[in-house]
């Protein structure tokens, strides 16, 4: 085994051109909690989202969706519709053949649909109006004829239904994507092993309930242009699907613009049905056409956190080191592919990147079920196994009696090393992060003590960690361009613009161009003047999403800015006649460092250097690293660095019923560098929050009704209400610790911030009830009915557990086929698959 | 499908007054935000659920999307875009601002009219009170700490107390 051996490390690092060594005396801005750019607007209502927008003779859409769960549309009637005044479109699946999806590899979706329904909420019919009530009227006056097909609702379901198939792509059957990757030999590991544990976990979908419902407002000008203002995260993939299914209509006749979204979490990443509608009833209508989802239909839209059921098999040494890993998980997609083909392979991917792991089975299967698509939701397939993991490892911990934190601490991952899955780790705080929240805690102290409170509820303590990727390796569709791009205009009068396709979800993207360029040409961040998130004005970023626009708008902002830099520093140093190395770029001015008198205000420094050189513009842009995984399905999960988290969660639980309470949260997070310290913060408590919220309450779920003998699957929550999640008074007490480990590949050092902190909540909290009172939840939700149950069977004296049944039963029966094989880099593997099909062929060749 | 008739009728927002034509049955939310263009106020819902359209009507607190608008006529109705004093934000906002509270700042204008009612009625607001007055505001974004913070932060500077924010609360402990 020689896991730490420098070698596996990467041979060759370009020199760290982001600055990752900067010590923090010398940042002026940078890690400072200055306001964000856009800090007054909000503030003061004037933030215009997508609903807040109209335009002269606009019109107002509604879409008829699917009451059928599964059913061929046998005919659609829209002529009673048609006649009711005030109505100036429809548009029905035959005007939009073109089938579209966030993946090149599952253009599975229709903006409306064609000849199928596959879900409770399935778009069938646009209707465009003067008046928004006017368009439900309409929509009410339409008569579609369905032939009802059979449901499928689980993975077990979808395992076993061959027939009928909701879609005639995939693996077969009801079977969406099957992956099975084996890397070193798992037999050895497993031989090796002093301990060996199988479980069984679910982990209930949920969703990401942006307070803003989705909007879009679609304009197709007397020009033949059109301009699509939506809350999207992801306008470049939007416009990309809009040339799709609109075509003819070139891309750069399209213009999308990402207004500030109210909040996204992975659920406005697709390019949705609504926002192609629009576009596609202002070029029939030739009026502006606008569409705001009501909260029912945004659960529809969905593409939250997949329902994900897990078999897990671990092996160790005594002292918990894993020798093999052999993990199932087996995924509910709902009705289309969406962002599921990358969601399965990101329950596999990010499992050897907090603890070492030797040898790693992963086998993932995505199912499709009518019910509404899964995608990617904060965390996006990692929080589901990460759950698995950390509470087999609290487990495992208890067989061995081990201290769980000194067990993590013991077997993680080394620093600047490869994973058995070729992932390269940089900067690596989990261990700091663990002693912090331990220490915080006072964990060694009151771990199993059980203290009985006042009011009788018995206290716990439960510790998880997790790792979250700064971006993905490879973009979603395949190309050989920059991830993101910015480009600088320099002003006579002094002003600094950044264009950059990035999109502020609330995160604070706009906010990090200033931040960045102000500190490295010294000045205001907050005087620079940003313009984002459109596709006309913007060179691309791909989007807000997989926590990348830290990293990499960062890194292209550092560039851009350095250029400008450098060419100022050119223009100054011929006027002051010294040269340009001494010039320093600092308080709104341009000096000599060895005589700082001698120098110039910025706004001179631009116009001395425009009077040399002209017009003075810059751009910078970013690509990742090449991934070191060359096997089929390496693509994702290789990022430029990786967060770190640590949590433990305080639950008093009352041992009668199973309810209980959070009063307290210690969270430490490894970001590399906050770029602004306030902004961290409110990062790391949301994510503790909505972790928060996951683990006690928060489940999509669905009624299983009957109708006319067949099965209909029916939202059984869609509204803020019955969806419960926190609120104020719910959220606990935290402590968070911002740990800084910078990495050489982000801006100033930084990582990601933000979806990591999420993913440990779940299972601390699930590692906290065992704590308090002895039982184990294997599925997420922990709700209180679940502890309860698990408290009843230990009181009958069986196992006190409560979650799917833990052995084969449990899981559907599927035939995985032959894993691709890798060798670890310890085996001296070189990132391939050695039995590659693929491969072998185009060797051949 | 007949429309009913518009009303007539003027509105007090932010001390201004606005005459417009609404049909009876919409609500305060609806006329503000499409008849008057005052989109500060957002919707979450339109249920009663979110409290992203919280406005104050006399000084409380009330859900625009559960008010008819017939119903507020003849009342003193306080919107967010009514809260800063000319071009300058007040305490509230600026410690919202400062503290990073507003994250995508859609809940905001809600939590700001709920938070601004309280501290009127209550200028030293324990956390405990400021969690009871804000529990139907839902936020997504921020795990309403922040929120809590500048709302503590701003009472004890309307109190006329020189505060500052914690350490802890910007760096972490
Ligand atoms: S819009 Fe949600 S409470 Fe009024
Ligand atoms: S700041 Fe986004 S919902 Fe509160």
């Amino acid at each position: 085994m020689v896991l730490d051996d420098p070698k596996s490390a990467p041979a060759t690092r370009e020199d760290a051109p982001w600055q990752h060594d900067k010590k923090k005396e010398d940042l002026k801005h940078i890690g400072k909690p200055i306001r964000k750019v856009d800090a007054r607007s909000k503030v003061a209502g004037l933030t215009r989202f997508a609903d807040d927008l109209r335009l002269p003779r606009m019109l107002h859409m509604k879409l008829l969706r699917s009451t059928m769960a599964h059913a061929e549309i046998v005919s659609i009637d829209t002529s009673k519709a048609a006649a009711l005044p005030g109505v100036k479109g429809i548009l029905t699946g035959k005007d939009m053949p073109t089938p579209f999806g966030i993946l090149p590899v599952s253009q599975d979706e229709h903006a409306l649909c064609p000849d199928k329904v596959r879900f409770v909420g399935d778009p069938v019919v646009a209707i465009a109006a003067t008046e928004e009530e006017t368009a439900w009227d309409a929509c009410r006056l339409v008569d579609v004829q369905y032939r009802e097909l059979q449901t499928v609702g689980s993975v077990h379901e979808a395992a076993g239904t061959n027939d009928p198939r909701l879609h005639d792509y995939g693996v077969r059957g009801n079977i969406h994507r099957l992956e099975n990757l084996e890397f070193g030999d798992l037999a050895d590991g497993f031989n090796r092993a002093e301990h060996i544990r199988e479980d069984t976990f679910w982990f209930e979908g949920n969703t990401h309930l942006p307070m803003e419902q989705h909007a879009t407002l679609a304009h197709f000008d007397r020009d033949g242009k059109l301009t699509v203002w939506s809350s999207t995260q992801t306008p470049h993939y939007l416009h990309r699907a809009l040339a799709r299914v609109l075509a003819p209509l070139p891309a750069h006749k399209i213009r999308v613009i990402a207004v500030q979204n109210g909040g996204g979490f992975g659920g406005k990443s697709d390019p949705f049905n609504h926002e192609i509608c629009a576009a596609k009833m202002s070029m029939l209508t030739g009026r502006p056409v606008k569409i705001a989802l009501t909260r029912e239909e945004v659960f529809w839209c969905h593409r939250g956190r997949h329902p994900v059921l897990m078999r897990s098999k671990i092996g160790v040494t005594k002292t918990g080191r894993i020798t093999a890993l052999d993990f199932h998980s087996f995924l509910d997609g709902g009705a289309y592919g969406s962002y599921g083909t990358a969601s399965t392979f990101y329950t596999g991917a990010l499992q050897t990147v907090t603890y070492a792991v030797e040898n790693y089975h992963f086998r993932g299967a995505r199912f499709f079920t009518n019910k509404a698509p899964c995608g990617p939701k904060r965390g996006h397939g990692t929080p589901q196994p990460r759950f698995a993991l950390e509470v087999q490892l609290d487990k495992i911990a208890c067989d061995l009696g081990l201290d769980p934190a000194q067990m993590r601490l013991d077997n993680l991952a080394p620093r600047d090393s490869l994973t058995a899955n070729f992932l390269r780790i940089g900067s690596m705080g989990l261990g700091a992060c663990i002693e912090k929240v331990v220490e915080g805690s006072g964990w060694k102290e009151r771990r199993g003590k059980r203290e009985v409170t006042k009011d009788g509820r018995i206290r716990g303590l439960g510790l998880a960690c997790s790792s979250y990727l700064s971006g993905a390796g490879l973009p979603i569709y395949w190309n050989g361009l920059p991830h993101s791009g910015v480009q600088l205009q320099l002003d006579r009068s002094g002003l600094v613009t950044a264009f950059c396709g990035s999109t502020d979800i609330g995160q604070g993207s706009d906010s990090i161009l200033g931040w960045i360029i102000g500190e490295v040409l010294g000045i205001d961040p907050l005087g620079i003047k940003v313009v984002t998130a459109d596709t006309d004005l913007t060179p691309v970023d791909l989007g807000s999403y997989s926590s990348r626009v830290t990293v990499m708008t960062g890194n292209a902002a550092m560039q851009a800015a350095e250029r400008a830099r450098d060419l100022l520093a050119k223009g100054v140093a011929k006027k002051l006649e010294v040269p340009a190395s001494r010039l320093v770029f600092a308080d709104e001015r341009v000096f000599d460092a060895e005589d700082p008198q001698k120098g110039m205000s910025f706004q001179d420094a631009v116009i001395c250097t425009e009077a040399q050189f002209g017009t003075i513009g810059t751009v910078g842009s970013y690509t990742p690293p090449k991934s070191a995984a060359k096997f089929r399905g390496g693509g994702v999960g290789p990022s430029p660095s990786y967060s770190y988290s640590a949590a433990v969660v305080e639950v008093e639980v009352d041992p009668e019923t199973g309810i209980y309470r959070v009063p307290k949260v210690w969270m430490a997070h490894d970001i590399g560098r906050a770029l602004n310290a306030a902004v961290a913060m409110g990062q790391i408590e949301g994510s503790i929050y909505m972790g928060l919220g996951e683990a006690m309450m928060e489940e999509m779920a669905y009624r299983d009704r009957s109708h006319k003998g067949k099965r209909v699957f029916v939202h059984k929550i869609p509204s803020l209400l019955e969806y419960k999640s926190p609120s104020a008074c719910e959220m606990p007490e935290c402590v968070t610790y911002v740990i800084e480990d910078p990495d050489k590949n982000g801006p100033f050092g930084a990582k990601e911030v933000g979806q990591g902190p999420l993913l440990p909540m779940m299972p601390a909290v699930a590692n906290a009830i065992f704590d308090a009172v002895g039982v184990r939840v294997d599925e997420n939700p922990v709700s209180f009915e679940k502890v309860f149950a698990a408290l009843q069977a230990q009181k009958a004296g069986k196992e006190a557990r409560f979650g799917p049944a833990n052995d084969d039963t449990g899981v559907p029966v599927v035939d995985f086929g032959e894993p691709l094989q890798i060798k670890t880099p310890w085996q001296g593997g070189d990132g391939t698959a050695h039995n590659d099909p693929h491969r072998t062929k185009k060797a051949a060749k | 499908m007949t429309q009913p008739n518009k009303v007539l009728a003027t509105f007090q927002v932010n001390g201004e007054p606005h005459e417009v034509a609404f049909l009876p049955h919409k609500t305060l939310l609806e006329v503000l935000r499409e008849e008057m263009d005052l989109t500060g106020t957002k919707h979450g819902c339109e249920l009663g659920e979110c409290g992203t359209c919280t406005v104050q009507i006399d000084g409380t607190p009330v859900l625009s999307c559960l008010v008819l608008a017939v119903d507020a006529v003849g009342k003193d109705v306080q919107t967010v875009e009514g809260l800063a004093q000319g071009a300058e934000l007040n305490p509230l906002q600026h410690c919202m601002a400062d503290l990073g509270a507003a994250q995508c700042g859609y809940c905001t204008p809600g939590v700001l009219m709920a938070a601004d009612a309280l501290l009127r009625d209550n200028p030293k607001p324990t956390r405990d009170e400021i969690k009871e007055a804000l529990a139907g505001n839902l936020c997504r974004c921020t795990g309403y700490i922040k929120i809590f913070e500048a709302v503590e932060l701003a009472a004890a500077r309307m109190r006329g107390e020189d505060a500052q924010p914690s350490k802890e609360s910007i760096y972490g402990s």
